[in-house]
């Protein structure tokens, strides 16, 4: 399905809330939206909420042989996909673009910071080292992939647990989860992106921009970074010009955001942790009971209302009296009439035309194709069965009402309210 | 590579640079005839082709037509021979495909797409020895300028790299393989305007901006020569027709 357009009146009202630093939720411009992390039953499995926004991520783990050129090192393997239910426009062939944007986003950011150690997934140099591969989904989009997605795969490479090996001379020894418990991957820091939104022309920044927002803007600027303030990448897309001081003050936004987001990870990590030791119950099916997985859930925004009569009564107090309705039509020419405001409708043409008879006044000859136009008012006999004719009822307070047959296959013959000095209405009956 | 210095104790690189210095650029425009713009650019070993065609109809869908600004389209394709081993898929692939929507969008930001409403710029950029983004744009640039094209600017870009406390301007790629941080940026020199921000591994907050600076400042150094080149260019063919 093709995405539906953004009324050009939404996309007004979202910059200008934006310019003046409101946005719909309720948000502060550096405002993160509420990030929530569940696990499944199995290591490597977790589920990562950013408000709406919704990534599964899965790891796996595979014992193959090396890259030629790098015989020591593991291989990692990222895939990011769309899944068609999370936006009804992402449909299996169309999504190229992001899909390869995120795609190589996820595989920069997290590969060639060597976040995870690719020689300690080496098991036999040269013949077997591990692959992993990370798998996430997105669920539901609204806004800002880019940065679940990230966490999904940070997380749950921190969750996961592969087989315990061992080499001993030539022979490897692979244990079942049963006979040793799993390992975890070693990793060295924890590289999270962190999204920014411009508007005109780079003004007006937001971080965590959701749906709608991302429909607006100008241009993203994606930092993902670690809690040590490293920068881990930095890519900006989208279009826009950025300036050096705007890139800076970004990244050091970046820094404070990713502190407190790598805290939330390891603070779920130690929980997930804890009630697997401790025999709990865990897994998704947990959180069904809570409605964790299975709602979305919009906190309520805070807003303080306790001043709100006060400043109704000066807005009202300032604001003028509304203007007055004017309910007497304005005369143009006879049989023209118009009522309210309003641009002048060229319809109003076509009734004139009818009106020959009546008021003599009608000139526009409009010759409609196929219109049986009997010049006027003859009240056409209801003997004829033609059924692809209408009858239309013109209704007037002070004369009969008139039947005119016309055709239905012309839309130009749908009469538009014309501009009689009352108003009526126009029946369009089917010919009986 | 165990033991190789990329910043030696007196400020050398590997080839014999300094910190700061580019390498060796040397540029033609006009080097197709049957297209509207076209470019050649070498920058130190990495050698790439742009060619340009446009604005024109808006080939395929229809639908795709933007009412008021012309629509930028560019693939990247990168030899099979650019790199070390021989590459097996030049096109398609993901890389690829992510340059050209980087070249995209950096020339759509750049060109005055307004002026020509409904239409359609193709940039297509080949690329020899797997060097950097930063030759492409380079070529394109010049590519859109010979196809006569109005630009806001020239679009210049730069890589940079930082080691042992320095930054690196202009990365070779023996300097790219060693695996640490690297910056590609597209600048619009008059304006300071970055057009394109990418940066690869880690690199600590408190140096981005040195290395930021490094790399626009190449970008400029960049533009010079370009400047120059055009106007050779522009110079040469004025003498052909004769003025």
């Amino acid at each position: 399905m093709k995405e539906t357009p953004l009324s050009n009146c939404e996309r007004r009202f979202l910059l200008r809330a934006i310019e003046e630093k409101k946005r719909l939720d309720g948000r502060q411009t550096y405002d993160y939206r509420n990030i929530r992390i569940s696990f499944g039953t199995d290591y490597g499995c977790c589920i990562v909420e950013l408000g709406k926004t919704r990534v599964l991520g899965q790891v796996s783990c595979e014992l193959v042989s090396p890259k030629l050129n790098r015989a020591t090192e593991g291989i990692l393997f990222f895939n990011l996909e769309l899944s068609q239910m999370a936006a009804p426009a992402f449909e299996p062939g169309r999504q190229s673009d992001l899909l390869v944007k995120l795609n190589r986003l996820m595989e920069r950011c997290l590969r060639n910071s060597k976040c995870i150690d690719t020689e300690s997934l080496c098991v036999v140099a040269g013949e077997k080292v591990w692959q992993i591969r990370v798998d996430l989904h997105l669920l539901n989009h609204d806004g800002n992939i880019i940065d679940a997605a990230s966490i999904a795969a940070i997380v749950a490479l921190c969750h996961f647990r592969r087989p315990d090996v061992s080499v001993q001379g030539d022979e490897v020894t692979l244990y079942t989860p049963e006979e040793r418990d799993p390992v975890p991957l070693s990793i060295h820091h924890m590289p999270i992106c962190v999204s920014f939104a411009f508007f005109q022309q780079g003004t007006y920044l937001l971080v965590d921009p959701n749906e709608r927002e991302e429909r607006v803007m100008d241009g993203l600027l994606v930092i993902a970074m670690n809690k040590h303030r490293e920068i881990c990448t930095i890519q900006s897309s989208g279009g826009i010009m950025l300036l050096k001081d705007q890139v800076l003050r970004c990244s050091k936004i970046a820094g404070v955001k990713v502190a407190e987001i790598t805290e939330l990870i390891l603070k779920a990590l130690e929980n997930d942790q804890k009630v697997r030791k401790e025999g709990g119950k865990f897994g998704f099916a947990e959180s069904i009971a809570n409605q964790r997985i299975t709602a979305f859930k919009m906190e309520k925004a805070p807003i303080d209302t306790s001043d709100v009569e006060e400043k109704a009564e000066e807005i009202i107090a300032e604001a003028e009296p509304p203007s007055e309705v004017v309910s007497t039509p304005v005369l143009w020419t006879p049989g023209t009439a118009q009522i309210g405001e309003g641009v002048e409708n060229s319809w109003g043409d076509l009734e004139d035309s009818e009106k020959e008879d009546d008021e003599g006044g009608g000139d526009q000859a409009i010759i409609l194709d196929g219109i049986k136009m009997d010049t006027g008012v003859e009240v056409s006999d209801i003997g004829s069965q033609d059924s692809e004719e209408e009858e239309m009822i013109i209704l007037e307070p002070d004369k009969n009402p008139k039947k005119i047959r016309t055709q239905t296959t012309s839309a130009k013959q749908e009469k538009a309210p014309s501009k009689k000095p009352v108003k009526r209405r126009k029946k369009k009956r089917a010919a009986n | 590579m165990a033991g190789l210095e990329l910043l030696s104790d007196q400020g050398y690189r590997v080839d014999g640079r300094r910190a700061g210095e580019l390498r060796k650029i040397q540029a033609r425009m006009g080097v197709f005839a049957q297209a509207d713009g076209s470019a050649y650019i070498e920058q130190g070993n990495t050698k790439a082709l742009a060619v340009v065609y446009g604005p024109h109809e808006i080939r395929g869908s229809r639908a795709r037509a933007l009412p008021d600004r012309a629509l930028v389209n560019c693939q990247y394709s990168s030899a099979t021979f650019s790199t070390g081993e021989r590459k097996r898929r030049p096109h398609g692939d993901r890389k690829s495909c992510e340059m050209g929507l980087q070249l995209r969008q950096t020339f759509e930001a750049a060109i005055l797409t307004q002026l020509h409403p409904r239409s359609q710029i193709d940039i297509y950029v080949l690329q020899a020895d797997g060097g950097t983004y930063a030759a492409c744009v380079n070529a394109a640039t010049l590519a859109v300028l010979d196809a006569g094209i109005p630009m806001r600017d020239f679009v210049c870009a730069c890589s940079a790299g930082f080691v042992d406390g320095t930054a690196l301007a202009d990365l070779s790629h023996v300097e790219e393989a060693a695996g640490g941080p690297q910056l590609a940026l597209a600048l619009l020199p008059a304006s300071g305007q970055i057009a394109l921000l990418e940066m690869d591994a880690r690199l600590h907050e408190d140096h981005l901006e040195r290395v930021l600076e490094a790399a626009a400042q190449a970008a400029r150094d960049v533009h010079t020569l370009l400047d120059r080149v055009v106007r050779q260019h522009v110079r040469e063919a004025s003498i052909l027709l004769g003025d």
